[in-house]
């Protein structure tokens, strides 16, 4: 099997894999007879899975239909509630860039000077492991008290869970670039600035990426639980409001949205890493 | 054109901001401070408010008190429990409306079908939408005249009202007293049934609030008084029963409830399904009356007292009177040709047992089942 062959055969069978578990899924959610009988006045006010059986979850074609009308509405606002997926979508985005270009200025230069001293590396060890476990949702109470601004706590939310594995990713890179790199600068006598730029960063540069794709990926995931929480606008917004109307259709939307940006934001990071690569 | 002669008639009284932020939780007895956007009562007012639909209690609190709402949607024993810094650091909050009295209600899952009598509920799970909510208070109350002790035989948990239905149709709950539209969305889904209305507990009982803090009210005294006037002016709206369909239709969209308008509409009508095969016809199954009585914040203190969640001695005039601004209310009804009582203490009658404000302590004492 050449290459090509190989690629060709994974699209097919992903084909093959969405195909089955559509039928599944179509099948699934059949209706599943007539409900109860009940007398017309009393049907009148009851809903559709009370009167006709049909499926509490929506089938293929229903979340097709709904999904047709978001993408092709994508950014109407009613008013302060009820905005398009495409402006909930492009104010979580925002919240999770803030979040995230915050942390990086920060764990960035931080990391570096842990992974420069070893003992520093070791004397903070004990805080960032306690730190980095922390759920959003434990954070947002705290961060909603004392910062006293929702939109503020939520961009601190994200900042303080997705800080932990690029510090600690930027520090191992940086602390285990090659001691044969090392000596061969030193012998040259070159600069402690420029060791820093020129040998060490390029050096790291690798682990530092794998650290900011997988924060990246943290912040994205903290965004939907931090929205739901302080409501107001968003994806997790989105979500919490069509929880709140049982509308299971805008929530299956509402994930495949997420995970569609969470994808593009992974493999646009992942391209960048793949620039700074080198090999050994 | 009407709005500069609104703000010359109003001459002195100018008022000191016109754009305000309202938080509300999409519940039915929000409808007062909801519906007054849609159908204009704030505008009408001089006022250009933004209503911001909020995820939770502790949420719209947290808002509340950082100051991103200048008033907000509240549960009523809310402002009592901030201003006396139970479950929050004291800051003085105040009422100056009740939402709606009745209009909740005893939900249980279709299982429970044939467990009408409270007596066979020992081991039920039930949630409630706060802590320090009527709902709280009268389903403790509902069970402990029926002998069920609501600390030992059964567990309580507050579970924010979206999260309801899924919970009941997960059988992680056995049920709820919970607002609407979630009781009459439960049956709707058919996963549960109506097993009493609240006002079967206490005809008339207040249930949500109006409320702001102490310093908006001294801060902006015209702007705090536009807005009373603006929600005691929807309030006494919604109050006829000729009215009820057009809110339904007005508050039910995405933007407010994000309810289907039926679920909404059986609520405000009172003709609903009860998930047991009926229909019911209950005018006053919910009702909006302004009024903030001090004897239904002096009951309120006894039920926190009642179940521990205040300790020691409570002055439950001076608290209930800080709190309730009943003058506030009767001057705006006055202006604005409503008639508010006489009185700010009456007594109540729930579930056959006679409410005497005058004496909170022995009301306190004189239940069997308490915490204290």
């Amino acid at each position: 099997m050449s290459s090509l062959a190989l690629g060709a055969w994974a699209v097919i069978v992903s084909l093959a894999i969405l195909a089955a578990f559509l039928a599944f899924w179509h099948l699934g959610t059949q209706s599943m007879g007539p409900g109860a009988a009940m007398d017309s006045e009393y049907a009148k006010l009851m809903g559709a899975t009370a009167t006709t059986g049909q499926s509490a979850m929506p089938g293929p074609g229903q979340v097709g239909h709904k999904l047709w009308e978001h993408l092709t509405n994508p950014f109407y606002d009613n008013g302060p509630n009820d905005k398009g997926i495409g402006i909930q979508l492009a104010y979580s985005l925002a919240r999770v860039l803030a979040g995230y270009a915050i942390a990086v200025t920060l764990a960035l230069p931080l990391g570096f000077a842990i992974g420069m001293s070893p003992l520093v590396y070791q004397a903070l060890d004990p805080f960032i492991q306690v730190l980095r476990p922390i759920s959003p949702l434990a954070w947002m109470p705290l961060a909603l008290y004392t910062i006293k601004d929702s939109g503020l706590s939520a961009i601190f939310v994200i900042f303080i869970c997705s800080v932990w594995p690029m510090l600690l990713n930027t520090a191992f890179g940086v602390a285990t670039v090659r001691r044969e790199w090392l000596n061969v600068a030193r012998t040259l006598e070159v600069g402690r600035f420029r060791l820093a730029f020129a040998v060490i960063l390029p050096a790291a540069a690798p682990t530092i990426m794998t650290g900011m794709r997988i924060s990246i990926s943290i912040a994205w995931l903290v965004i939907v639980a931090a929205e739901m929480l302080v409501g107001g606008t968003g994806i997790g917004y989105f979500v919490w409001n069509e929880w709140n109307n049982i509308s299971i259709t805008n929530l299956i939307i509402a994930i495949l949205a997420i995970g569609v940006v969470g994808m593009i934001l992974d493999q646009t990071l992942g391209r960048v890493a793949r620039l700074v690569t080198y090999p050994e | 054109m009407a709005a500069a002669r609104e703000a010359f008639a109003q001459g002195s009284k100018a008022l000191e901001k016109t754009k305000l932020k309202v938080g509300f939780i999409p519940i039915t007895c929000a409808t007062p401070i909801i519906m007054a956007h849609p159908m204009g009562f704030y505008a009408r007012h001089g006022l250009e408010v933004e209503v911001i639909k909020t995820a939770g209690w502790a949420v719209i609190r947290d808002k509340s008190l950082n100051k991103e709402y200048d008033a907000a949607h509240m549960l009523s024993p809310m402002p009592l429990a901030i201003s006396l810094g139970v479950g929050s650091n004291p800051i003085p909050w105040t009422m100056p409306a009740v939402e709606n009295i009745n209009g909740q209600a005893i939900t249980l899952a279709v299982k429970h079908k044939d467990k009408r009598d409270p007596k066979q509920w020992k081991g039920f799970k039930f949630a409630v939408p706060f802590d320090y909510s009527m709902h709280n208070y009268l389903l403790r109350y509902y069970l402990a005249e029926h002998g069920i002790d609501p600390d030992k035989d059964v567990q309580i948990r507050a579970v924010p009202p979206p999260e309801m239905v899924a919970n009941l149709r997960a059988d992680n709950i056995d049920g709820f007293l919970a607002p609407d539209p979630v009781n009459q969305r439960t049956v709707y889904d058919g996963v549960g049934f109506i097993h009493i209305l609240s006002k079967e507990i206490w005809d008339g009982h207040p249930c949500c609030a109006f409320s702001a803090s102490r310093e908006f009210v001294e801060a902006m005294p015209n702007t705090f008084r536009a807005l009373l006037k603006a929600i005691i002016d929807a309030t006494a709206y919604a109050s006829k029963a000729e009215n009820r369909k057009e809110i339904a239709a007005a508050i039910a969209p995405a933007n407010y409830l994000n309810q289907p308008v039926t679920v909404v509409e059986q609520v405000l009508t009172g003709t609903y399904a009860d998930g047991l095969g009926k229909v019911q016809r209950v005018p006053d199954r919910i009702d909006f009356a302004p009024f903030p009585w001090h004897s239904m914040a002096v009951w309120i203190l006894t039920q926190m007292k009642r179940w521990g969640q205040i300790k020691g001695d409570v002055d439950y005039r001076k608290v209930a009177e800080q709190v309730f601004l009943a003058t506030d209310a009767a001057k705006a009804m006055q202006e604005m040709g409503l008639a508010p009582p006489d009185t700010t203490y009456g007594k109540y009658s729930v579930m056959g047992k006679e409410f005497d404000p005058t004496r909170p302590d022995a009301y306190v004492n004189s239940f069997d089942i308490r915490k204290t």
